[in-house]
């Protein structure tokens, strides 16, 4: 078994509006992959599915070997999965929760521990303290824990850091390549697109489409080459006159610089220049490597032309 | 097993931490038997009378000794008849009773103020009876009233008071702690263990059970002790029949529990489609038989109706068992069909 999730031309359709649309990608045992697009991709219908909690319109989802549809009983014992919402009992202790969840799948804390203990580690100094009084980052530990606490061989966790602060997230995403490199295969889910370096492959989606299925390297690179940076003293007066000319394709904000893609015609030297002379000052253009932002901005960009 | 046994044990931990809730759920049955039995009643009592008497006789005399001795009554004194009309209209009296001498005969009239109907039927018949008993009345006729001699309305209460609670802990208590697991998604996470959906249930449905038991301990004891039901081996029968009471009101509370998603559409749901008919229609409070025919129809399909009837044939009339039967055939088979609804309808769900 080399691939852990294989899905083929998935679609689900809410009323009138595609949440997936011919979805297709597959995920290699022992890989962490990630999926990446904004809120209202489709993201959590494909987790729904896969996780047997909703069946496709068409299309096969198989994971772990087991279809998704017609196996749904023996994947339930297998699949570790973690909701986009915190949806543990706020009401119930760390340790109550952590235990119920255990016998729920017929195993005991004890007897998983190793697994979740460096993920545990931090919230077992206060085992009595109720989910709801956690903060963020220490709600998804404990979420994590509870998804790990069956030894499951695959984890699918749904936008685990949205709503958490950066460190944390940090730290979260260690312990996802911890996880991993204790051979538990990964999904995971993000709308932070500085998030996706972390993953070894991902997918981006975006109106229920897969976007493009790559390396984060690779994909970076795809963008590369034809981007520069441009900064000057008047940002909103640069994009207006950036965006203008005839040989660049595509200007936006990026951080506190403009990201610049260009075509062939584009001589950094004349542009800053030809700019100047427009009364805009301070003006520096230099190459920019592009990142899953640049390309997602790029793709989404080209769909709506 | 051990499943089960470990969400039994969350599904009390989320009840007892819940403390508002536990205490109002324990409170309230208390406070609703007290109110009813003491505070609230539609008997009639101190209604104030004058009397017009032309001229005093022994015949009389007895009957001015009656109205002011009983309880009932709060006895005015004399009235001139001209002034009967204006103190009815002020409202300082709601009945008088004119009395005259034709002959050795002793004629009456009794002039009441019906702008509150009971009030006036309840002062007409209550002197009426006085008249009755000094033998002056029109035709002296022997009532016996069986069962609650007294007229205790407290004894009419308790029926309708348990079908409600059972109806608003069972029903609304478990759909809302359902819905609630659909809304934060924790329902989600014991879908996607391999827990039958079956254990789900009654996971969720033992719990409440324990506590409608509970429930109905309290209720039993308040009123066989304080509301002073005479105690009788029916109390077996009533036990059983509430039990299955509760079970039905269970399964209603699933009903809702699928059919709505948010916690706040499962209140008003379990509020306005099963509180509002327990109240109004199963003869908690009015009568069925004055209930127009359709109104009566929809009746048949509310439980409380059969089980209220059931009660008061149980505890009020403290007949056997036998009499309660169709009742306790109709709420078997309610309880049957929901039950199968559910079951099926919660396993398919995926």
């Amino acid at each position: 078994m080399s691939r852990v999730i294989e899905i083929d031309g998935l679609s689900k359709t809410y009323g009138n509006i595609k949440a997936l649309d011919n979805v297709s990608f597959s995920v290699e045992e022992g890989e962490m992959f990630g999926l990446i697009g904004p809120d209202g991709a489709g993201k959590s219908s494909l987790y729904r599915i896969l996780a047997t909690l909703l069946s496709p319109d068409s299309g096969k989802a198989t994971v772990l070997g087991h279809d998704c549809v017609a196996d749904y009983r023996i994947l339930r014992k297998l699949i570790g999965y973690m909701p986009e919402r915190f949806s543990l009992y706020p009401d119930m202790t760390v340790s109550e929760n952590l235990n119920f969840f255990a016998s729920l799948f017929g195993t005991t804390v004890k007897e998983n521990y190793s697994l979740i203990a460096p993920v545990f580690g931090q919230l077992e100094k206060f085992p009595d303290r109720r989910a709801g009084d956690l903060s963020g980052g220490m709600k998804q530990k404990l979420a994590l824990s509870c998804a790990l606490i069956h030894r499951p061989p695959l984890l699918l966790l749904d936008e685990p850091t949205t709503g958490v602060d950066a460190v944390s997230r940090s730290e979260f995403w260690d312990m996802l390549a911890t996880l991993r490199r204790q051979g538990i295969s990964i999904l995971v889910s993000t709308s932070y697109m500085d998030e996706a370096s972390r993953c070894e492959r991902i997918a981006m989606i975006d109106h229920g489409q897969i976007l493009r299925v790559d390396t984060p390297a690779a994909l970076a690179a795809s963008v590369s080459g034809n981007l520069y940076n441009a900064v000057s003293s008047d940002m909103f007066r640069l994009l207006e006159g950036l965006r203008k000319l005839p040989e660049v394709n595509d200007c936006y904000t990026f951080g506190a610089t403009l990201h610049v893609v260009i075509n062939e015609n584009f001589n950094p030297e004349a542009v800053v220049s030809r700019l100047e002379d427009g009364g805009i000052k301070d003006v520096s253009i230099y190459p920019a490597k592009g990142d899953i932002e640049d390309l997602f901005i790029k793709l989404t960009r080209n769909d709506e032309r | 097993m051990g499943i089960l046994i470990s969400l039994v044990k969350k599904e009390a931990i989320h009840i007892v931490r819940d403390r508002r809730t536990m205490m109002i759920t324990l409170i309230m049955p208390l406070v609703l038997l007290l109110l009813f039995g003491f505070a609230i009643s539609t008997e009639v009592n101190n209604i104030r009378v004058v009397a017009v008497v032309e001229r005093h006789n022994d015949a009389t005399r007895d009957i001015i000794q009656r109205l002011t001795v009983n309880e009932y009554f709060s006895f005015r004194g004399l009235a001139d008849a001209q002034d009967v009309e204006s103190l009815l209209r002020c409202g300082e009296i709601e009945a008088a009773l004119l009395l005259r001498c034709d002959g050795g005969d002793l004629a009456s009239q009794i002039i009441v103020d019906a702008s509150n109907p009971t009030v006036g039927q309840s002062a007409a018949a209550y002197i009426r009876s006085v008249l009755a008993e000094t033998g002056n009345g029109n035709e002296p006729v022997v009532t016996r009233t069986l069962y609650n001699p007294r007229m205790k309305s407290s004894y009419n209460f308790v029926p309708g008071i348990m079908g409600m609670i059972f109806i608003l802990i069972c029903a609304i208590m478990t759909s809302v702690s359902i819905v609630r697991e659909k809304e934060t998604g924790t329902m989600d996470l014991l879908l996607v263990s391999p827990v039958r959906p079956v254990y789900i249930i009654f996971g969720k449905l033992i719990p409440y059970f324990v506590l409608s038991c509970i429930i109905l301990v309290i209720i039993l004891i308040m009123t066989y002790t304080v509301l002073e039901l005479p105690l009788s081996v029916t109390v077996v029968s009533v036990v059983a029949v509430s039990l299955l009471y509760i079970v039905l009101s269970l399964s209603i509370g699933l009903l809702v529990s699928s059919v709505v998603d948010t916690q706040i559409s499962a209140l008003i749901v379990s509020a306005v489609l099963f509180m509002t008919p327990v109240i109004m229609l199963s003869g908690m409070i009015f009568p069925i038989e004055n209930m127009p025919e359709i109104l009566q129809g929809i009746s048949c399909v509310i439980p409380a109706r059969w089980y209220i009837s059931a009660m008061r044939t149980l505890m009020i009339q403290q007949l056997d068992f036998i009499y309660v039967v169709k009742e306790v055939a109709i709420l078997s088979a309610m309880t049957l069909v929901l039950f199968a609804v559910q079951l099926k309808g919660f396993n398919s769900k995926k």
